[in-house]
């Protein structure tokens, strides 16, 4: 009765138990979308309705430099998967190093930003509806590449410390989906605060 | 096996029919208890309801009656009997045709209920007024009720008082639902299903009671420590009563110079933060309007008679009356309790 | 042609084995564990201690509404404990009952070791546990409205404006908060775990159309978590910013809206009560077939429907809304949509129904609860169905007719099914049969109970009678019925008495269970009773849904029909 004698149609075998990273990102990537579908649900839905304060047109300029460098980072990423696949352990660092790079030009951009229109503009996370439902919206993004960042670096010093080896690049990809959902995340985040009811 | 089924009832069988009739007897005359039943309307938003209500309950009942007996029946007719051996049954995985047949009534069903209540929903909801309308607005407050009667120019609290809508000569009263605080539900189920007083928020309901009465019901959204108290009472009254009632209301506050120390009190104490009385210093708008205080049978939301002890009660400690009410001990002196009670008792 | 584990002999955990080791040692094994089964059975005594808990939180609030105009207890402890009743219940007992059921079995049934994520299954169900901690630790460190005392007070749905810093001072709701966001974390793992279990590490043979309905319906549960926390998530996120950072998602005074946090809360609040019934499905979907000799009748119509089921539960929040005052519109869709889920669920019953038809049906304890199960859970959808018309709901909702409808579905059906899911599992947990004359008792005791408070229940909805209040007038005519409510109380701890007394007893004294004492068709039925730590020795290889009939029926296996 050993289980090399089963004969089993590969129709009816069950999908391999090492994508079972990949499915448990999704179910977190899952839950997450729910989370911030509510946060982009209120602030639509207050759109146009504060009491007072600066609005939006006046105060929002398009984070440009800000939104292409995260998106370049997925593009980094996708390299640095690439290479831990072929086993290229330095290439793999240096995209890795970029797109955490690219990540923290992100969250500096996006502190500068807050900076300008706090102490610039007046635009707290009291001071109206737009306040409180853009610095909501806004941060929770910051706070989920933050701790993206956070990942990547334990990763980075990992690899540098010559822990990480091409038998990690499954669980590399995995990582890397999160990421990928950050940045799709912005993608959301960018066309409706700063297109759509701008 | 001979069973005869009748011939000998037992005792518990006795006892279980008198009992499950006295039930069925007493429900149903207490659901046609004259308070707050739902199942006695005298306005039509209320008595739409009910007949929908009939409806739904009858497709129910039968859903039920036939669902159950053919759980009962299979729990008795393939239970497993001793003389049975120990072989399978026939191991059956499905059916498609039957699938299709319980699928298909179903929907039938849910089509006929959603076209009952669409209609219903559409009468109530989208009903035209005629010009005699009544306006009121309601103002929720924690844990008592403001009355506004624009159309007159007065204010009055807790005791809503509206004409009879007779059949010919409809005067329906549209009450706009506002609140000052939290959220708070407005249901006399005699009179209409219930809405919401949602704070920032503009809702209306309208009623037309057919018969003169007192009509009750209480605040039915939770909206703080004494939810449990904000009760609601409807004065329905003939045409000629509801318009001497108004004219009374829309008069100033009674004055006499023997409740002069009481006033005084009232109008150099902090009572007038809260409270207006009509005509005097009195502009308060967080606690109710005390203009006619006399002329509510009760104080509190409907909680305690308006009677003098109860007054002087209230005052002194209105926890002793209704625990966590926003109104504060007002810390006075006995001398200053009793001519404010005289002053109050005046305001008919 | 296809090979399979021997069926092991069956192995008697004697009690004597496991104190040979000290104390502190085994309960340190328990504290560290990833073992699907331990914390499965973590989760379960978690759930259950709190069901007591909320219990207790019940009877307090039966005997203060006994009578009219009573003083038991004060308005700021009722408001208390209708508050903790619910969220206990709802987050506290039922959702780690379901989750340790799903935890215990899951793995078990579809020929797994343990879940996908071991470590993540520990945090997760720490998680939970320090959510309820949390929200427990209110009643001595939290504070309120001026005297009213320390644990939240806002009702389980916690309305805003009501959750404002402006009515709500102090911390006693910030703990409410607090415990189930903690607590929503470990949900979200646990669902994570079951859906990557179920999909990604099915022994060889298992496809999903021959996977236990048990995991199929597990896995609508699991997707219905992931979709139906990050609502609640957000919205306390949003409350918290409300309360600490000034936040005005909810502050009416600065255009904000009271409405939006209904929406919000119900589009969690809707899927969640499904989180806690399809669960419930799927212990009945396992017990039927086999206390009644036959397959589950219609199994692929089972798992349409539950998916249906799932999927339409996303879009019927607002039938708890409507009172607010949505256009004609609006309440329409929703009666639409609301109406719409009672077709999937009545197939579902009818299916159970056929499953039972034709076939040589075993009054045993866990059969028992399952055929109450039926009759109650049919009530419960037909009041469903009555709150579903709008017009009907604007009388009905906010009154104790909404009170005996959910707790109709809660304990009439989840619970029903969750004692009828003990029965039929304890075996295997244990390694010993619980007491069929104990369970017997606990049934009918339990039954009674139930019913005497909940078909009563139904009346002062009807006669008017709002939830949520401390006490009534005694002229409206409430007073008989609340005291026939507040009395079925009493059996119904009474059957939980018995159930806990024999499930202690048992464990020591119980006759020995063997592998598969109720000549079952799953694979958790194969293995020992209780399953080694590594559940199988070598994966099981299926070819049908039920791999223990083929093997004991090799003359009529089902795969030559399905």
């Amino acid at each position: 009765m050993a289980a090399s004698t089963i004969a089993v149609p590969p129709s009816e075998m069950p999908i391999s138990a090492s994508l079972r990273g990949r499915v448990g990102m999704w179910c977190l990537i899952a839950a997450e979308s729910a989370i911030f579908c509510i946060f982009v649900v209120a602030y639509l839905y207050y759109a146009g309705k504060s009491l007072s304060g600066p609005t939006p047109r006046e105060v929002l300029a398009i984070p440009w430099f800000n939104s292409i460098c995260l998106f370049s980072s997925s593009l980094t990423i996708v390299l640095a998967e690439k290479a831990i696949h072929r086993g290229e352990i330095k290439t793999f660092g240096i995209f890795w190093f970029l797109t955490i790079a690219l990540g923290v030009i992100f969250l500096i951009g996006t502190a500068r930003e807050w900076h300008r229109l706090i102490y610039h503009e007046g635009l707290t996370i009291s001071s109206s509806l737009f306040g409180t439902t853009f610095y909501s919206l806004v941060g929770l993004h910051a706070f989920h590449v933050i701790v993206g960042a956070t990942g990547l670096t334990i990763i980075l010093i990992l690899t540098i410390l010559g822990f990480v080896t091409r038998q990690h690049a499954e669980r590399i990809s995995v990582f890397a989906m999160y990421w990928h959902f950050v940045d799709a995340v912005w993608v959301v985040v960018l066309s409706v605060v700063y297109f759509i009811t701008r | 096996m001979h069973r005869h089924f009748g011939s000998r009832l037992s005792p518990c069988a006795i006892l279980a029919i008198v009992s499950m009739s006295a039930t069925r007897v007493a429900v149903a005359s207490s659901l046609r208890s004259p308070q707050t039943s739902i199942f006695s309307p005298v306005s039509t938003p209320a008595s739409d309801i009910y007949h929908l209500s009939l409806l739904v309950l009858a497709i129910c009942a039968a859903i039920f009656l036939v669902v159950f007996s053919l759980l009962l029946y299979a729990v008795v007719k393939y239970r497993r009997r001793p003389s049975d051996d120990d072989r399978e049954p026939p191991q059956i995985y499905g059916s498609d045709q039957v699938e299709i047949a319980w699928t298909v009534i179903p929907v039938l069903i849910v089509v006929v209920l959603f076209l009952a209540a669409a209609r219903v929903i559409h009468a109530i909801e989208d009903a035209q007024f005629p010009p005699g309308v009544l306006e009121v607005t309601a103002v929720g407050h924690q844990f008592w009720w403001e009355y506004q009667y624009p159309g007159y120019g007065f204010v009055t609290a807790n005791e809503l008082h509206v004409p009879v809508s007779e059949p010919g000569h409809p005067t329906p009263t549209h009450i706009i639902l506002l609140s000052a605080d939290t959220d708070h539900s407005f249901w006399v189920p005699k009179l209409a299903g219930k809405t919401d007083l949602i704070p920032n928020r503009r809702n209306e309901m309208w009623i037309d009671p057919h018969e003169v009465g007192t009509y009750l019901g209480q605040c039915a959204q939770y909206c703080g420590i004494e939810h449990a108290k904000m009760l609601l009472t409807v004065d329905v009254q003939s045409r000629d009563d509801f318009e001497s009632w108004a004219q009374a209301q829309k008069a100033p506050a009674a004055v006499s110079d023997q409740v002069a120390a009481g006033r005084h009190v009232f109008e150099t104490t902090a009572c007038v933060n809260c409270h207006t009385i009509a005509g005097t210093a009195a502009h308060g708008k967080f606690g109710p309007d005390l203009t006619h205080l006399m002329s509510r049978r009760t104080i509190a939301a409907g909680v305690a008679e308006n009677s003098k002890e109860n007054l002087r009660l209230w005052i002194t400690n209105p926890d002793d009356i209704k625990p966590g009410a926003l109104m504060p001990a007002m810390q006075l002196p006995k001398q200053d309790i009793d001519s404010l009670v005289a002053y109050l008792t005046s305001l008919n | 042609m296809f090979d399979a584990q021997p069926l092991s002999p069956p192995i008697v955990v004697t009690p004597e084995l496991e104190s040979a080791k000290p104390l502190f040692d085994r309960v340190h094994e328990w504290v560290v564990t990833v073992d699907h089964k331990r914390l499965g059975l973590m989760y379960f005594c978690y759930g259950i201690v709190f069901l007591v808990i909320g219990g207790i939180e019940a009877s307090i609030m039966r005997a203060q509404l006994s009578v009219a105009n009573n003083h038991l207890v004060s308005p700021e402890t009722f408001n208390q404990m209708f508050t903790m009743h619910g969220t206990t219940m709802i987050f506290f007992a039922a959702m780690p009952i379901v989750f340790g059921f799903a935890n215990y079995l899951m793995p078990l049934m579809v020929g797994a070791r343990d879940m996908a994520f071991p470590r993540l299954n520990a945090w997760s169900f720490w998680m939970s546990a320090l959510g309820g901690i949390i929200l427990y630790f209110s009643f001595v460190g939290g504070s309120g409205l001026y005297g009213a005392g320390s644990a939240p007070n806002v009702g389980w749905f916690a309305y805003a404006p009501l959750t404002s810093r402006a009515f709500s001072v102090g911390h006693s709701t910030d703990y409410w908060i607090v415990g189930i966001l903690v607590s929503g974390f470990g949900s979200v793992g646990t669902a994570l775990n079951v859906l990557t279990t179920i999909l990604a590490m099915r022994c060889p043979g298992m496809t999903l159309r021959r996977m236990p309905l048990f995991a199929w319906l597990n896995s609508v549960m699991a997707v219905l978590v992931f979709l139906a926390l990050g609502p609640l998530t957000a919205a306390q996120l949003m409350l918290l910013i409300d309360r600490y950072l000034g936040g005005h998602f909810f502050d009416t005074q600065a255009g904000g809206s009271a409405v939006i946090w209904m929406h919000f809360f119900w589009i969690f609040g809707h899927p969640e009560v499904y989180v806690l019934v399809v669960p419930a499905f799927a212990i009945v979907s396992e017990v039927v077939p086999v206390f009644s000799r036959k397959p589950i009748f219609g199994y692929s119509v089972m798992v349409a429907a539950t998916v249906a089921i799932g999927f339409i539960s996303m879009g019927v929040w607002a039938h708890h809304m409507f009172t607010i005052g949505m256009t004609s519109y609006g309440n329409a869709f929703f009666v639409a949509s609301t109406a719409a889920i009672a077709v999937p669920t009545g197939i579902k019953i009818f299916n159970w129904l056929g499953t039972m038809w034709g076939g040589k049906i075993r009054f045993a304890v866990p059969m028992l609860f399952c055929i109450a199960f039926l009759g109650q859970f049919l009530i419960a959808g037909l009041t469903g169905i009555m709150l579903s018309a709008a017009p009907f709901n604007w009388q009905l909702s906010g009154s104790y007719f909404v009170i005996a409808h959910f707790h109709y579905v809660i304990v009439g059906a989840i619970i029903f099914a969750v004692f009828a899911g003990s029965y039929y599992w304890y075996p295997k947990v244990t390694g010993r049969m619980l007491d069929e004359k104990l369970g017997k008792w606990h049934f009918w005791v339990f039954l009674i109970g139930f019913h005497l408070t909940f078909d009563f229940m139904h009346i002062p909805g009807l006669l008017g009678m709002p939830r949520r209040i401390y006490t009534y007038q005694p002229d409206r005519g409430w007073d008989i019925w609340n005291l026939i409510v507040s009395t079925g109380v009493i059996f119904q701890a009474a059957g939980v008495a018995v159930w806990a007394f024999n499930v202690v007893r048992s464990y020591f004294k119980g006759k020995v269970a063997g592998n598969d004492p109720w000549d079952a068709w799953t694979l958790e039925w194969s293995t020992s009773s209780p399953p080694p730590v590594y559940n199988f020795a070598t994966l099981p290889v299926v070819r049908s849904r039920r791999p223990l009939w083929d093997l004991k029926h090799p003359e009529d296996p089902d795969w030559k029909y399905e």
